[in-house]
């Protein structure tokens, strides 16, 4: 099958500060990979991820999306980010507007769709998420798991080529867990391009075609699930997983 | 006595005392709202992302400077020597040609109001959490309509109170424009109390005039507060099927997450 570079990341950094959170990140993503970024907290995940939508503004280095620098000066941020999913740990819904609101604002504002259109994408990807019953329901009146599933809807109606999930599971009650997982399963079977930052091994290990660990600010090492699970490279990896899957029993 | 005095008053200058509730309320409700849009504008511009751009760097200090002395200016001084200010400034300048009244009153309480919501819109925007920025900008929003769209009607929500508040301000604060001459309640009190030489009387009815404005226009935001929180309740679109199935969940609390 021919590959399709969507993300080459080279030689990225980060400073907070003194912090040097990320200390050179080289990474190539494909179309249609589902990449998982694992690693203990501080290790620079959800940095690396906020990094590809410039939400953090990088240190250094480069990233090229589909060949095109995305740190350039002359590079169009808003028709960027359009493209690019973002599912965050809080969810981040519009509290102003309803949840079918929440999924038309920015295929009307940004991409310039009639609301017509904008309604009825917005109508076919909240009923893929199960969510399409509550479409007049204000955020603050849905539970965890459905904010979620909303948060997942709305970045599927901007027709996203990418989507990046920075924890999506994180702040979710266990028993929510599931039905978000399940979403993001169905999304990575479709063939949607995912970069997951995640603490939920299970997925990482069933879902992803690819498993990234990230330690101290660098890509530690970078394989298949098999490989990372079960004869991992790194002793760093091997330490990480012990404890990890560990604390899972 | 006091009542036959009191009627006295009112039949000789109840006219006026109305023409002065009229301006008072023109004034009060038009500035209010000029000071409010300018209060919304300065946020926006305030919380504009630093730029890479050196030109515009420097351009957004120098904004954000004039910014700043408008407001420590206008909230530092009283609004009386503001308005003879404005007025006898525009005087000396103009060689003794005047501005028309009202229109300078709405001038001077506008941007002494705009002052004032500068500040206010500032703290209803830091109050918003940032991942209403993140979410917005995410999926592509310009600084604009992530301000317009998502971050201003929520902080609008949260400052309602104070908004009505400046309200009330401004309908007691017309009063100082008395000194050049605008025909608020106050100045046509005065005026009354001229005519009839009966001073007690005469700002007695105006105190319960003030007051009636102020206790009506607080009660009416409440109001519009209210009904701006929403419904408490959603309909479960599924239950359409059957129009007498309708799911009602109540909502656990205003922002609960």
């Amino acid at each position: 099958m021919e590959t399709e570079n969507i993300f080459t990341v080279k030689n990225l950094t980060k400073d907070f500060g003194t912090n040097k959170v990320l200390k050179g990140i080289d990474l190539t993503v494909n179309v249609g990979e589902v990449v998982s970024i694992v690693g203990a907290s501080g290790s620079g995940k959800s940095t690396f991820l906020r990094c590809l939508n410039l939400l953090e503004e990088p240190t250094g280095g480069t990233i090229l999306y589909r060949g095109e620098n995305i740190l350039d000066k002359n590079f169009d941020l808003s028709k960027y980010r359009a493209k690019i999913g973002m599912v965050f740990q809080q969810f981040n819904l519009f509290n102003n507007m309803n949840v079918l609101k929440n999924c038309m604002i920015g295929q009307q504002k940004v991409l310039g769709r009639s609301k017509e259109e904008a309604k009825n994408k917005a109508l076919y990807y909240l009923e893929k998420v199960g969510m399409k019953d509550y479409i007049n329901a204000k955020p603050r009146q849905l539970s965890g798991g459905q904010k979620q599933r909303v948060a997942i809807a709305r970045a599927l109606s901007m027709d996203s080529e990418v989507i990046l999930f920075d924890e999506p599971t994180s702040a979710l009650d266990p028993e929510m867990v599931g039905e978000v997982l399940m979403v993001m399963k169905n999304l990575a079977e479709s063939g949607m391009t995912m970069l997951v930052v995640t603490h939920e091994m299970q997925f990482a290990k069933d879902v992803s075609s690819r498993v990234i660990f990230m330690d101290g600010g660098v890509v530690a090492e970078d394989s298949t699930p098999e490989i990372i699970f079960n004869n991992p490279k790194n002793l760093r990896t091997k330490e990480f997983l012990r404890r990890v899957l560990n604390e899972d029993i | 006595m006091f009542f036959e005095t009191i009627a006295k008053v009112w039949q000789t200058g109840w006219r006026q005392l109305f023409i002065g509730v009229g301006n008072t309320l023109l004034i009060s409700l038009i500035s209010t709202i000029i000071g409010l849009l300018i209060g919304l504008l300065i946020g926006i511009i305030r919380t504009i992302p630093q730029s890479k751009n050196p030109v515009l760097k420097v351009v957004k200090k120098i904004v954000n400077v004039i910014l700043s002395i408008y407001i420590e200016v206008f909230r530092g001084t009283p609004m009386m020597v503001q308005a003879r200010v404005i007025d006898w400034g525009y005087a000396f300048i103009a060689g003794g040609q005047t501005l028309p009244l009202i229109p300078s009153a709405l001038f001077i309480v506008s941007i002494n109001t705009g002052a004032y919501m500068a500040e206010i819109v500032r703290g209803g925007i830091i109050s918003i959490d940032k991942g209403q920025f993140e979410g917005a900008q995410a999926i592509g929003m310009n600084h604009f309509q992530t301000m317009v769209y998502v971050v201003i009607p929520q902080v609008l929500r949260n400052i309602l109170p104070s908004i009505s508040n400046e309200f009330v301000i401004n309908i007691k604060d017309t009063s100082v424009l008395n000194v050049i001459g605008v025909a608020e309640l106050f100045y046509q009190a005065t005026v009354l109390s001229k005519l009839t030489f009966e001073i007690f009387a005469t700002y007695a009815i105006i105190s319960v005039m003030y007051l009636i404005m102020t206790f009506t226009i607080t009660r009416l935001l409440r109001l519009f507060e209210k009904l701006l929180e929403g419904k408490n309740t959603y309909t479960i679109m599924g239950s359409q099927s059957d129009p007498k199935a309708e799911i009602h969940i109540k909502s656990e609390g205003r922002d609960g997450n």
